[in-house]
């Protein structure tokens, strides 16, 4: 357990293992399907964790990102003509590009000057998919086409169960080899110190605009697949909720950690179909109880017991 | 033979002028220690000389080269390198971590590489690891190389933070106070370590309040006192340098004499 915790290649193992033989246990269709949305979620969160718990850098504007990928494969097809998957791609490098753009001047910025600049460009974002109400639906949202690779149409909670779930694997082993690399390094010595790594010679704008393009490209790619699977878009996914979302699924699994990102997913996605029995509370109730976990674990989830795993009788 | 030379250095921050006109030469392979009463300005020098602060006026040049308003990474590049008093320690990597990011300008920095994770990229890892180890084994801290640094008492830290200075390979290492806040025992090691690193090539250039240190181990001490350059020269020459003695001793005098009065 104690090396499966610290070795992240054993750690990729494992989650390509579960996304394998999950489908087996998986009662019905709606578990699948909600399964898939945990992938997709991750996806995102990990995106988000590598900007954040890696390099230190905050942002409650990814819902920004996230809204490109999705309004880019419902747009694309019906204005551009495009085929879902090349519309998916053009989301996915817009995002970056976005990214690269704003990140320069804003990076700049850091703790809540970055916050707040970060807000602001995810609330532009929404306000644009908002009020173009003749192209994007506004409010009301719009159809997504089906995604058709190789002449057939991807349909189906299990089909996107294995793309998400393939993704999901390949975006955490991307995490993982950039984590043990120069890169990764750089990205977490910034975090720590932002002077010495200067000193050292890194050049700390450059590995802060890394990890937000990285991080846009993941989230984007993740919002394509959501609206993929539902099939509908809604001005919801560019919302300044989802972004806050996203900060808590990320902060709750443990900032920093590959596994986190995936555990705060889930428990974010999955306890509220849990808490439907509390009705108009359960927004409540989940906030009290992220509350809690925070209370009792505040670095997060997953580092929090592998520290108790590792200080236990291993 | 001079490897740093600064000419009347000035900043001023709001009304205080923090550093007035300082101007002195360091050669090479030498240890030049900076010294002075607190407030003397001599972390204010070495930020400006590091690239963190730009100066007002006055000129730096590194190795025949004019590098005033150089960004610290610029400078990383040319070979200067430091450490801080305040330590500036990674504290959520491992020792060997931290000395690893000092290799940053001497790895391959593609990005896809990385993220593919090529073979050439954990053969370099490796190469990285084991100089973070030998330095790590050159400043006295071997065996903790795969310690939380946030786990490691005071003075190791201090070590910790001059051998990930000596990753980047510099040609010229400033040291912030490096014996502040350790104890007899510890300050003879780095006494011992700055010795080794003089002894390998590296010109030092010390900030130090340790003045058994300073005495013992600098060839040429530079005395700054409110700014401005108060003296220099060999231990001997400084020590009986009367306005350091007063800057030293009657600064505390006066100080002394306000307290009375009340």
């Amino acid at each position: 357990m104690r090396r499966c915790l610290n070795s992240p290649f054993l750690l990729i193992l494992a989650l390509g293992a579960v996304v394998a033989l999950l489908p087996l246990i998986l009662p019905s269709n709606f578990y699948v399907r909600v399964v898939a949305i945990v992938y997709i979620n991750a996806l995102a969160v990990l995106g988000l964790n590598l900007l954040m718990g890696f390099a230190g850098q905050v942002s409650l504007g990814h819902a920004g990102f996230f809204g490109i990928g999705a309004y880019a494969v419902a747009l694309g097809p019906v204005y551009l003509g495009l085929p879902g998957w090349a519309s998916l791609i053009g989301g996915t490098a817009l995002s970056g590009l976005l990214a690269f753009v704003v990140g320069r001047p804003i990076l700049r910025l850091s703790g809540y000057y970055l916050a707040i600049a970060t807000l602001g460009m995810g609330v532009l974002i929404s306000m644009v998919v908002s009020n173009e109400a003749n192209i994007t639906g506004g409010p009301n949202g719009m159809e997504v086409p089906r995604l058709v690779l190789f002449g057939s149409r991807i349909t189906g909670s299990l089909t996107w169960y294995w793309i998400s779930g393939i993704t999901l694997v390949i975006g955490a082993l991307i995490v993982v080899n950039l984590i043990e690399s120069p890169t990764g390094r750089a990205f977490r010595a910034i975090h720590d110190s932002e002077i010495a790594a200067r000193v050292l010679g890194v050049d700390v704008a450059r590995y802060k605009l890394l990890a937000f393009v990285l991080s846009a490209v993941f989230t984007s790619i993740a919002g394509s697949y959501l609206v993929l699977l539902d099939g509908f878009v809604t001005p919801n996914t560019t919302s300044f909720l989802l972004s806050i979302e996203l900060v808590v699924m990320a902060v709750l699994g443990g900032l920093g950690s590959i596994l986190g990102s995936i555990v705060g997913a889930a428990i974010l996605v999955i306890l509220p179909q849990f808490l439907t029995v509390f009705h108009d509370y359960e927004h409540a109730v989940l906030g009290a109880i992220i509350i809690v976990f925070l209370i009792f674990l505040p670095s997060g989830i997953v580092p929090a017991l592998a520290s108790l795993i590792r200080r236990g009788p291993a | 033979m001079s490897i740093l030379t600064v000419e009347n250095l000035r900043i001023a921050f709001g009304g205080v002028i923090a550093i007035d006109g300082v101007s002195f030469s360091v050669r090479r392979n030498e240890i030049f220690a900076l010294i002075g009463p607190n407030g003397a300005g001599k972390t204010t020098l070495f930020n400006m000389i590091s690239g963190l602060y730009v100066p007002q006026s006055g000129r730096i040049v590194l190795d025949g080269e004019d590098v005033t308003n150089f960004t610290p990474q610029e400078l990383a590049r040319r070979g200067m390198s430091r450490t801080f008093q305040n330590l500036q320690v990674f504290f959520r990597m491992s020792a060997a971590e931290n000395v690893m990011v000092g290799r940053h300008l001497h790895e391959n920095r593609n990005v896809f590489a990385h993220l593919l994770a090529l073979p050439s990229v954990h053969a370099q890892n490796r190469t990285t690891r084991a100089r973070a180890e030998e330095l790590l084994a050159l400043v006295g801290l071997e065996g903790v190389a795969d310690r939380a640094a946030s786990s490691l008492p005071y003075g190791a830290l201090k070590r910790l933070e001059i051998a990930r200075a000596l990753a980047t390979e510099p040609k010229i290492l400033l040291l912030d106070e490096p014996a502040a806040g350790c104890n007899p025992v510890e300050t003879e090691e780095i006494d011992a370590v700055i010795k080794t690193i003089a002894a390998q090539g590296v010109t030092v250039v010390l900030v130090e309040h340790d003045m058994r240190l300073v005495m013992r181990i600098s060839n040429r001490i530079h005395v700054l006192d409110r700014g401005r350059t108060l003296a220099e020269g060999g231990a001997a020459e400084v020590r009986s340098n009367p306005a350091v003695v007063t800057a030293y001793l009657g600064g505390l005098g006066e100080q002394e004499a306000a307290r009375a009065r009340d």
